[in-house]
């Protein structure tokens, strides 16, 4: 088989068989919807997804269908009908959309969604636990929180063995018993352990190969985008954790990668300058947004994003099959953290990310809708550039909401950025030549 | 470990009031907390004490004071974050700002700072300030899940971190018969401040609300025994007060939990209105009653906290859903209408309102809406809006 011939069948196989799950995931909340079966609503830090699956209900990510109205440029209407309810301009306008999808009866431009039967959330952003307060009081269905702790203070995470944690992970273990029992209420379903271990061992599959997918990219070239590609390996990430559909397409995706890593196959432009993202994407504009960078030969081979709206997959933690409730207490407790922790300590994993990946520069992206990824970014800044004094670009706009992303202004910061990036290179190649 | 600094809880930090007529002793409080200065805070650190600052909202400070170190409440203040606000972008509330600025600029030093999960923004502040100080600065985690029947285990747990870390800054042992002395302290005063609420439903003309709002906040910067002389000599010259009441409605204020309001502002609507209840510095009386000092004080301190508190937007009980929780303090004060209110870009706050919109319209009780950020200075126009909310009320 020649090169060209393998390339056609896998290189892309990965966005186009995720774009598919996508596909299939909307096309059963649709069916969900209209047989009014139940469905689970859910968030990407700490889906509980591994005992969801276990009980087959079918999982709806509000942040994801947020964000789909967004990149689908309908979010600007559902912000203003929920404006018109009373919600502040100034808020989350993920929970703006979710609140206008649900007003609408559930009508999402993927398909309709099915109202919640139950939700459940973390504390790793405390919007959550408003946001799943609202659907509490539209539809009157059992809100679960799952909370937490995080790190209690930068580089002071505790492991197995020490006391704290292990007091940590009891309470989360005696969440996770409760929210078990909330499924069996809800879906009149006994708990199966057998079937809870299968869908560990899946999320266990897409945990080692999620990890792997990350280090592939220390490739040069990088062999994905980690903001566009990384949005859909995100979502599939998330909605299908724990199946065996999940499992298989990372494999896939490896498969993929491993191929382009060796052949030298990057991604579809020159990469002049390696980049990591810290924050959410700019889904108003979101292919332009990327080809401000790509213009430039600038290409992403990291985000914060693809650790905490993993929920810490980059983590690797692999479920005790043996022990599967208390090691899931475990795996949350540490996998949820690590999702925090690239929040709030996000100069840590900037500093790991620059050494590992061969970093050039570091965009920042902090919006006006996530005060959890946003507010500690502008000191996470000053605190790396004075560490390790790589180039960085703060630019500030939203996920959501297109009234404060002004294009021509980011473009002139960025370009600028890159103006920098090309002039501090220089002198470099000057030093070398001579 | 190293023997302690003597304490300095017997020395006064606020001397000024005393052998004062109450107005005057009422006006040295205002004048305490209307300045950025704290100067009750300095005067605790010339003494040689300690400071444990703990941000909004609630906060055992019984652990720290067990400790001989002064829990400081971390409420902002009237400052402009000249150093603090490089360190933050846009869509931010201003009492992250100005709470750095207080320990940027020197004015509050601490040797420890705590913060909690309590909204988005302010649960990265003991990273942020981890980055920029060499003193602890973390993060107590709150339950976030009361209803869990594993959360008081856990809080006991996280309790007792706080002990130790306690005990490493202060180098002074932490002990359960100090815990159970300070608890002492603490249940006098949540006792005098739930009388100070009490005269505010049922004599509000005996005290102005911007008086009242002092003496709550002094609270969070002297220490409670010197609070707690202060608060059981004043509290009963405010009884014996000679004043009429006056013909005005009777209001509850919500939206307080976190960043204060201007202190203007509410000498403005104490001109208007009767505050007859309000969520201003709740953290200060999150404990509704009692702590128990019989057995274990950790667990005691953890038990209240989950069983025996108070609500804010920023803890979700499902036994304490909020719309109802503010129907009752609405109908616990006799109250004729709510002020519905919420700090500049305070998700939480905002999220809220829209819900207590909602149950005050089933209702049928008045309220008016307001943001308000702690820096505002002009209050002319908010002053007309609320007058003209008043009018409508009398003269409906």
């Amino acid at each position: 088989m020649s090169i060209e011939e393998m390339n056609d069948g896998l290189v892309g196989r990965g966005n186009r068989e995720g774009a598919a799950l996508f596909r299939e995931w909307f096309a059963e909340l649709h069916e969900t919807a209209h047989r009014g079966g139940p469905a689970a609503y859910v968030f990407v830090m700490g889906s509980m997804n591994e005992i969801l699956k276990t009980f087959d209900l079918p999982v709806v990510f509000p942040e994801i269908s947020s964000l789909q109205t967004a990149v689908r440029h309908s979010a600007h209407e559902l912000l203003e009908v929920a404006e018109d309810h009373g919600y502040s301009p100034d808020i989350c306008g993920y929970v703006k959309a979710d609140v206008a999808v649900q007003i609408r009866g559930g009508k999402h431009p993927m398909g309709d969604l099915p109202r919640p039967a139950l939700s459940v959330l973390t504390n790793a952003c405390n919007t959550y636990i408003k946001w799943a307060e609202i659907w509490e009081r539209m539809y009157g269905t059992p809100m679960v929180t799952i909370d937490i702790p995080g790190t209690r203070e930068g580089g002071g995470q505790t492991w197995s063995g020490n006391g704290d944690f292990e007091a940590d992970r009891r309470y989360v273990e005696v969440q996770i018993r409760e929210l078990i029992g909330t499924c069996e209420e809800v879906t009149g379903t006994r708990f199966d352990i057998d079937r809870f271990r299968e869908t560990l061992g899946h999320a266990n599959t897409m945990t080692r190969s999620w990890k792997r997918l990350l280090e592939l990219n220390a490739a040069r070239p990088s062999v994905f985008n980690a903001l566009t590609d990384g949005t859909v390996y995100l979502g599939v990430a998330n909605g299908f954790r724990g199946t065996e559909a999940g499992a298989r397409y990372f494999e896939r995706l490896v498969e993929e990668m491993e191929y382009k890593v060796a052949n030298g196959i990057g991604q579809s432009i020159e990469e002049k300058y390696r980049l990591i993202f810290v924050g959410v994407p700019c889904y108003p504009i979101f292919r332009r947004f990327n080809e401000l960078f790509t213009d430039w030969g600038g290409t992403f081979v990291s985000s914060t994003y693809l650790w905490f709206a993993s929920g810490g997959f980059n983590r690797g933690f692999e479920y005790d099959l043996d022990d599967p409730i208390a090691s899931m207490a475990e795996g949350s407790l540490i996998s949820v953290r690590d999702g925090m922790d690239s929040m709030f300590h996000q100069d840590r994993v900037a500093m790991d990310m620059i050494e590992e990946l061969g970093v050039d520069g570091v965009v920042y992206h902090p919006i006006k809708s996530c005060r959890t990824v946003s507010t500690g970014l502008a000191d996470g800044r000053r605190h790396l550039t004075e560490q390790t004094g790589i180039s960085s670009l703060f630019i500030e706009s939203d996920m959501m909401d297109r009234r404060v992303v002004s294009e021509a202004q980011m473009k002139n910061r960025i370009d600028a950025f890159f103006e920098g990036l090309a002039s501090r290179r220089k002198p470099a190649l000057a030093g070398r030549e001579g | 470990m190293t023997p302690p600094a003597p304490s300095t809880t017997t020395d006064r930090v606020f001397p000024e009031w005393r052998g004062k007529s109450l107005d005057d002793a009422l006006l040295e409080c205002r004048d305490q907390v209307e300045s950025a200065d704290f100067q009750t805070v300095a005067r605790w650190r010339e003494a040689g004490g300690l400071v444990a600052g703990h941000f909004q909202v609630a906060f055992p400070e019984e652990i720290v004071h067990a400790a001989g170190m002064l829990p400081f409440k971390v409420r902002g203040a009237p400052v402009e974050p000249n150093l603090a606000d490089s360190h933050f972008g846009s869509y931010l509330c201003s009492i992250l700002k100005t709470s750095l600025e207080l320990a940027l600029s020197g004015r509050v030093p601490m040797e420890m700072f705590i913060s909690h999960p309590i909204c988005d923004a302010a649960r990265n502040l003991a990273a942020i300030w981890g980055r920029n100080f060499d003193h602890p600065c973390q993060i107590l985690y709150l339950p976030q899940n009361p209803n869990s029947a594993g959360s008081i285990d856990y809080l006991r747990h996280e309790y007792d971190r706080l002990r130790r870390l306690a005990e490493e800054v202060s180098g002074r042992e932490i002990t359960d018969e100090a815990l159970v002395n300070s608890i002492v302290v603490f249940n006098e005063n949540r006792r005098l401040l739930r009388e100070l609420y009490e005269i505010k439903r049922e004599q509000p003309w005996l005290i102005a609300a911007e008086d009242a709002y002092a003496l709550v906040a002094l609270a969070g910067m002297m220490p409670r025994e010197e609070h707690n002389e202060l608060l059981s000599t004043l509290l009963p010259r405010i009884r014996e007060r000679d004043a009429r009441p006056e013909d005005r409605i009777r209001v509850v204020f919500e939206g307080g939990f976190c960043e204060q309001p201007p202190f203007d502002l509410i000498r403005m609507l104490g001109r208007t209105v009767y505050l007859v209840d309000d969520d201003l510095l709740i953290g200060l009386r999150w404990l509704t009653g009692d702590v128990p000092l019989e057995g274990d004080p950790l667990r005691n301190l953890a038990w209240a906290y989950i069983e025996r508190s108070s609500y804010s937007p920023v803890q979700h009980d499902l036994r304490k859903p909020k719309e109802r929780m503010l129907l009752e303090r609405i109908e616990g004060a006799g109250a004729d209408a709510a002020i519905l209110a919420a700090a500049k870009m305070c998700e939480p706050g905002l999220e809220e309102q829209v819900t207590y919109t909602h149950a005050l319209d089933e209702a049928g009780i008045a309220y008016f809406m307001s943001e308000f950020e702690e820096n505002m200075t002009s209050f002319s126009q908010l002053e007309m809006q609320v007058e003209t909310f008043v009018e409508n009320l009398l003269f409906a």
